[in-house]
């Protein structure tokens, strides 16, 4: 037996069980039948069918992006409704699905309004053996406008009532999926728990506008010299994923519901992050909209080769690792110090780090004075801020070192504490203080040099 | 075995000769326009002999805005276009792009300008406009890279320029002396005539000024005068043969080319002698005109050659032939050349020496000299305290490019004795703002 093949990377999620956490977003991915059988053969473990609910009528263009230098779609935004196929043609597709893919999951994505018209479609997707439903208080354009979505996400109240309801004429597992569209993430979460809930997935899109068309003044999607606000997801999102999963795991009541985890996943690295957080399934759309089906053979592989670098044989082996250290900014060790080095011998001397350094941080890297242009940190002034270790586009050629002994620890809710907090400006790595301030006249004194001797 | 079959027509020419630096399009610039860090204080700009703001126009065109990224192009350099094709970017600004400090490929810049550049000159959209005519008459004489650029620039500060040209077409050596596979005359023609039709300046053609009377007609006519006259002919080693039938010089050889693309005549052999640029464009240029055997002799080492590497190696993906270390003592043949007779060098002390006894014949049916140009000293000679250095260059204060006569200011091969196109349209520029500032303060 060799190391690969002990590797399970089998979930049981809330009781819908799949091969792999590796799951499509109810999305335009999810729309036939025929893309999630294609979805399953190219090594998906499951599939969250694009919404069911109420007949829509959806618009022509749909979809938006970010394009940043020449990466395509960073960003990604539609105004795509919930299907707009008939029922009964989505029911069939789902049962003969389910024929093929027995060992998948495939989980029904719905959104009605009244109770009974919850109870009727509940009774659809069981009868046409879905593994588990999905509860759509997310979608941010359109659907909100008509009572639904993102308007019952963003009402705890409201929610906890629908999931109260569904709960009670539900017969398997329920996930109930939020909207990022609110303040405070744990109002909706502890609302899906108190209604009963079997699990949480989020985030679902974010309200936004990505962009204006610069000739007809309208935002994109352009429909017919018009435009709404779309649903932003995609890499740039993300983070706010990341931080709302944390938000709900290390929430008291919400933390012991299965999360599945959504948001501009497209690497194994973003799957592993994702689970390093507590989600125990992922969903993805926009990285298979950008690059099809197949981009789960790279998630799939990184996911393997991580887990065998660390000797794990099941993703519930790492989940929620990161957690204990997502902590309090008032927590942090204050005695703690990095400062940056730069391996000359790896410098291209583009001078990012320079400039970066003296116009958007700190004034703590130099030029030489000799015309070379491998840049000089100036150690007092480093306050260990990445910066320049951001910008530098050369690999592991800036680095963050530890200055620090490791033996004082000291944080602010220590000092509040022991009543110590400080009442003047007294930190060690104030500018000013602890490291000199170039005085404003300075900033005339270095023109750009003069271009003398290259006629 | 030849590389190139002889071109018959002009198709065949076009296809022996095509663009070595094609142009790109849209997604090609967008994708390499991507990769640029825009260093600071950049290297390539530094290394840019017009001081282009290079990290901004690729910028710009990044983010869809080519007009713009011209319109930074031309405000530092008045022949934007040929130099992007021209330029030895090579060990200019791509030889300066940082990512070459870590084996990876430079920023293409050269191609990035000229996809700018392209498309401004193919909308005709005007980005300058002549300054408030000011009423005072400059004339120029040579229409190269520094007489038009210096055109431009008065142009726009508003004075009347007119430009005594002693051939028919402007821009000097960017139609006569450069390879065809570096820039077609179609594209040189076409960034002239953008220029001119936007800051209307006078060229007066085939008016080569060459006495004192003429040279006191343009005193009296005019407030200052701008030397652009570049270089003259293929200068001779004074070798026994050099007169024989089949002898050509390297620029002669090179105006023709450019002129008469595939009706000039190739012989099967051609020694090429020289070691610069000039020498590879001619023996390059004789390969790809169906030269069966083309001789690069040069009398010292590679190392030592004039010419870049990277246009060495180019002549020889072309079927040339290097012959290092090789000096020429004379041209043997009755009427026409039948071959030429080197002696062999080494260094003896730093010095290049002849080797005795070492003499050897390499048969050819075709000499091409590329062997410098002659300076313009008689010309130079008739105007009065002009002040010309060692090497028969025009000496000026490298601030203003204003000679030790004040009236007259120089710029290009007339004042640095043969570099690029873009030292030219520097100097051009350079001394439009001294005459500006020198009659400004008058």
């Amino acid at each position: 037996m060799n190391k690969k093949d002990k590797i399970d990377l089998s979930v049981n999620f809330a009781g819908i069980k799949a091969p792999n956490p590796f799951w499509l977003a109810s999305a335009p991915p999810t729309n036939t039948g025929y893309q999630i059988m294609k979805a399953f053969d190219a090594g998906w473990g499951g599939a969250v069918w694009k919404t069911l609910g109420m007949p829509t009528i959806n618009v022509s263009s749909r979809y938006g992006s970010i394009n940043y230098g020449d990466t395509r779609m960073a960003g990604f935004s539609n105004i795509e409704l919930i299907t707009d196929r008939p029922l009964e043609d989505n029911l069939r597709e789902m049962a003969e699905v389910k024929k093929y893919f027995p060992d998948h999951a495939v989980i029904a994505s719905l959104m009605v309004d009244t109770r009974q018209e919850w109870e009727d479609i509940i009774k659809q997707v069981e009868d046409a053996g879905v593994d588990g439903i999905e509860l759509n208080f997310g979608c941010p354009h359109g659907m909100c406008e008509r009572g639904m979505g993102s308007a019952v996400g963003q009402e705890p109240e409201v929610l906890k009532t629908i999931v109260e309801w569904v709960m009670e004429a539900a017969n398997i597992p329920v996930i109930t999926k939020l909207s990022p569209n609110i303040t405070h993430i744990t109002d909706p979460g502890l609302a899906a728990v108190h209604g009963k809930t079997d699990a949480i997935s989020l985030i679902n899109t974010v309200k936004s506008i990505v962009g204006i068309d610069l000739d007809s003044y309208a935002p994109y999607p352009v429909v017919d010299g018009k435009g709404t606000n779309g649903g932003y997801c995609g890499p740039a999102v993300k983070p706010i994923a990341l931080h709302m999963l944390k938000d709900l795991m290390q929430h008291p009541e919400i933390k012991n519901t299965p999360i599945s985890g959504i948001g501009g996943i497209e690497t194994w690295r973003d799957v592993v992050e994702f689970i390093l957080l507590g989600a125990t399934s992922v969903q993805v759309c926009t990285a298979v909209m950008h690059y099809g089906f197949g981009i789960v053979r790279e998630m799939e592989a990184g996911l393997i080769n991580f887990m065998e670098n660390k000797g794990y044989t099941t993703i519930y082996d790492f989940a929620g690792k990161a957690l204990p250290n997502v902590t309090d900014w008032k927590h942090l060790n204050l005695k703690s110090e990095v400062k940056a080095i730069i391996n000359e011998d790896k410098c291209i001397g583009c001078g990012l780090c320079y400039i970066a350094c003296d116009d958007g941080a700190h004034q703590a890297i130099a030029l030489p004075t000799d015309g070379g242009r491998i840049p000089i940190i100036i150690e007092e002034n480093c306050v260990g801020c990445n910066l320049c270790s951001l910008v530098c586009p050369v690999e592991e050629c800036i680095t963050m070192e530890k200055f620090d002994d490791g033996k004082e620890h000291e944080t602010w809710h220590e000092l509040t504490e022991q009543n110590r907090i400080p009442n003047t400006w007294n930190d060690d790595r104030a500018g000013g203080k602890g490291h000199y301030v170039p005085e404003p006249a300075d900033a005339l004194k270095n023109k750009r040099k003069d271009k003398s001797g290259t006629k | 075995m030849a590389e190139y079959k002889r071109p018959d027509n002009e198709q065949d020419f076009k296809e022996n000769f095509k663009q070595k630096k094609t142009l790109m399009n849209d997604t090609q610039a967008y994708i390499e326009s991507s990769r640029c860090l825009f260093c600071y204080d950049a290297p390539c700009m530094n290394a840019c002999p017009a001081d282009i703001d290079i990290p901004l126009f690729i910028k710009q065109i990044n983010t869809g805005n080519k007009q713009g990224a011209a319109k930074t192009i031309y405000d530092s350099n008045w022949m934007g276009n040929a130099c992007g094709t021209i330029c030895p970017t090579e060990v200019l600004c791509e030889g300066a792009c940082v990512y070459t400090n870590q084996d990876s490929p430079p920023i293409l810049i050269g191609r990035l300008q000229n996809h700018a550049t392209i498309s401004v000159i193919k909308s005709g959209k005007q980005l300058y406009f002549p300054g408030e005519d000011n009423g005072i008459r400059v004339a120029i004489i040579g229409a190269g890279p520094a007489g038009i650029s210096c055109a431009c620039e008065l142009r726009t500060l508003g004075y009347t320029v007119d430009i005594y040209e002693a051939k028919s077409q402007p821009s000097g050596l960017t139609i006569h002396g450069v390879a065809p596979y570096k820039i077609s005359n179609e594209e040189v023609m076409a960034e002239m005539d953008y220029l001119q039709n936007q800051l209307g300046y006078n060229i007066i053609y085939n008016h080569p000024i060459s006495t004192k009377e003429e040279l006191k007609k343009l005193e009296s006519d005019y407030s200052a005068i701008f030397i652009g006259v570049g270089l003259g002919a293929t200068a001779s080693l004074k070798m026994i043969g050099e007169n024989l039938k089949g002898v050509h010089g390297a620029v002669e050889f090179i105006e023709e080319l450019r002129m008469k693309h595939s009706e000039v005549k190739i012989a099967p052999r051609v020694v090429v002698i020289g070691g610069g640029n000039t020498a590879i464009d001619a023996a390059s240029g004789s390969a790809r005109l169906g030269a069966e055997e083309i001789t690069l002799a040069y009398r010292g080492g590679k190392e030592n050659m004039g010419a870049y590497d990277f246009e060495y190696d180019f002549a020889v993906s072309s079927g040339v032939k290097g012959l290092f270390n090789a000096s020429p003592v004379e041209i043997i043949g009755d009427e026409h050349v039948e071959g030429v007779r080197f002696v062999k060098t080494k260094l003896v002390n730093g010095r290049l020496t002849n080797i005795e006894g070492s003499e050897f014949t390499v048969a050819c049916d075709m000499v091409i000299m590329a062997t410098g140009q002659a300076k313009q000293g008689t010309l130079l000679s008739l105007i009065d305290q002009l002040t010309l250095d060692e090497k028969t260059r025009i000496v000026v204060n490298p601030d203003t490019n204003q000679t030790t006569n004040p009236m007259y200011f120089a710029g290009g091969d007339a004042i640095n004795g043969g570099a690029e196109v873009v030292n030219g349209a520097y100097d051009g520029k350079l001394a439009a703002n001294g005459i500006h500032q020198w009659i400004t303060e008058q």
